[in-house]
């Protein structure tokens, strides 16, 4: 099956948005992603014809409404290889996702003298938590270090690990665009004792994810960056670890029995999913994974491949010195996230003239401000592709960024 | 929609390039930090108050060109002057950012000078924080001298 990009762009009825008859560049997928019709439609369909409460009623407008929601459990739980559904849960974002491992999984096992290992590149919400937590509990963060090319740099992994109870880092870098050798690293952190957590985020959007394969522990990743709704994120657990933790939020839903003197947990996966649950958005994420595995995640990744092969070459090719850009250079080890300096302009300064033609770019610190030290930057400019750009998108990011030149005569 | 003419006038391309007042003061001097943790502008503020008026300033920090900009138009605006005309003017100044704090209507009689330059960043709502963020370190530089 061969990838219609122009097809694709049909389906996002953003695409064909203009801003004073300029077309639009979004090039900021790895911040959040554009939505397709039957995502938009599978929602407000659901919300015109179909709407009911889960789980609580006994009347059949609620029973659909569960099959759908469970439904959408199922899929999510398929589309990253999950023995059973009871292991995704369904949370309001990733970064929910990720604190609730650390307040649950990391609050019961972890003391004075114990270890979580992290990595130079990752996201404040793999950080954030841990800090937050390490402040009460007293463990120890240790940190896995970068190469100059922006790979993780794995010399001393083992000694970094000796000890650890857990090994949180990112599958793909929402800055640097490397992506992680995540199968080993799950490995090496169980050679060692330690658990795996996978941020997926970065990852999961743009190729095929088997959680089973990876042998993980945990995966986070959210449904806005892989073309669905915003508002749910998902937690996939091992089902015996998700069993050995406490609950995260307390409320309805998530209990067997309540009494005056205290209560019982309800079983997985419901035991982590306290109060309403983003019904609607869930029926618009099954829709969105139904998107994705149309399109073929293997698909997705060759097209992102050959754009950012595309990118980087066009990109040197037409700036030379000017250009400066974070991150390996080999397609096969990093994705299509693309941070770059360029000359003395300011990011925000590239983004406002980029702006100016429609080419939607992010600039800033993208959430990772020790990776953003370490690069020496207090800010980047960062375009991101996903399967509904093009190679015409990168030479109107090049056009743009002639034009920043042009006009910053720094 | 506005052109970049209007929001990068040559005037603010020439403050961005020659900064003016760049530096810092050794204590007594007072020091305020300020950053705009959205797009990463950080500022720091310097200034030396003697008998009631600014007698220094310096500026440090790095960041875009209308962060950067606005805060060297700024100490040369404030350099010399007395802390209230300070305050008067840091008033102004984000009344002509939108920016309209409770108070009375700054007087907008004598002229701004340099400043008028920036008046072009309203039409760029997110670039307001940007050419304020000096102005609000400034402020807090002199919460910190009158204590």
């Amino acid at each position: 099956m061969s990838f219609d990009v122009a097809q694709i762009r049909k389906d996002f009825p953003v695409l064909a948005e203009t801003i004073n008859g300029k077309p639009l560049v979004y090039l900021d997928s790895a911040n959040s992603s554009q939505k397709p019709f039957s995502v938009i439609s599978a929602m407000s369909n659901f919300m015109e014809h179909a709407y009911g409460p889960t789980n609580r009623s006994a009347y059949q407008l609620a029973a659909h409404a569960t099959d759908l929601y469970e439904g959408a459990r199922a899929k999510v739980a398929s589309f990253i290889n999950a023995r059973t559904p009871a292991e995704v849960i369904f949370t309001k974002n990733a970064t929910e996702s990720l604190n609730l491992i650390v307040r649950s999984w990391g609050a019961a096992n972890l003391g004075k003298g114990d270890v979580v290992v992290l990595t130079h590149m990752e996201h404040h919400a793999n950080i954030v938590p841990w800090q937050m937590l390490a402040a009460e509990k007293g463990f120890t963060i240790r940190w896995v270090p970068l190469t100059n090319d922006g790979l993780l740099d794995l010399t001393d992994i083992d000694a970094l690990l000796t000890g650890a109870k857990a090994f949180s880092f990112t599958a793909m870098s929402n800055v640097l665009g490397t992506i992680n050798p995540t199968k080993e690293l799950v490995a090496a952190a169980h050679r060692h004792g330690a658990i795996a957590i996978v941020d997926g985020c970065q990852s999961v959007p743009h190729m095929a994810t088997d959680v089973q394969d990876l042998d993980a522990d945990f995966l986070a990743f959210s449904s806005h960056k892989m073309v669905g709704p915003t508002g749910i994120g998902m937690l996939w657990g091992r089902e015996e670890l998700l069993e050995s933790m406490p609950p995260f939020l307390g409320g309805g839903n998530m209990i067997a029995d309540v009494k005056l003197d205290g209560f019982t947990c309800a079983e997985l996966p419901a035991k982590f999913e306290a109060g309403t649950q983003p019904i609607v958005e869930a029926v618009g994420l099954a829709a969105a994974v139904d998107y994705l595995t149309a399109l073929g995640m293997n698909n997705i990744r060759q097209h992102e491949i050959d754009i950012t092969r595309y990118a980087l070459d066009t990109l040197t090719e037409r700036f030379g010195d000017d250009i400066v850009i974070h991150g390996s250079r080999n397609v096969e080890v990093r994705g299509a996230t693309i941070s770059f300096a360029f000359r003395d302009v300011h990011p925000h300064d590239i983004s406002q003239v980029l702006d100016q033609n429609n080419v939607c770019v992010r600039a800033g610190h993208h959430c990772a401000k020790p990776l953003m030290r370490l690069l020496g930057a207090n800010a980047t400019a960062r375009a991101s592709f996903y399967l509904y750009n093009t190679t015409g998108e990168v030479d109107a990011l090049c056009d743009a960024l002639t034009e920043t030149g042009d006009f910053f005569t720094l | 929609m506005p052109g970049l003419e209007d929001l990068y006038r040559e005037i603010i391309l020439d403050h961005y390039k020659s900064p003016r007042n760049r530096g810092s003061l050794e204590p007594p001097a007072v020091r305020a930090e300020g950053h705009n943790p959205l797009c990463g502008d950080e500022i720091e503020v310097f200034l030396d108050v003697t008998d009631g008026v600014v007698s220094d300033i310096k500026i440090g920090g790095q960041g875009c060109s209308i962060s950067q900009s606005s805060a060297s138009m700024m100490s040369a605006a404030v350099k010399g002057k007395p802390i209230a005309d300070v305050r008067a003017l840091i008033s102004r100044f984000k009344h002509m950012m939108s920016i309209d704090e409770d108070g009375p209507e700054p007087d907008t009689s004598a002229p701004l000078g340099d400043l008028e330059a920036l008046q072009g960043v309203v039409k760029f709502p997110v670039r307001i924080k940007c050419a304020v963020l000096s102005w609000n370190t400034l402020a807090e530089a002199l919460d910190i001298a009158s204590n």
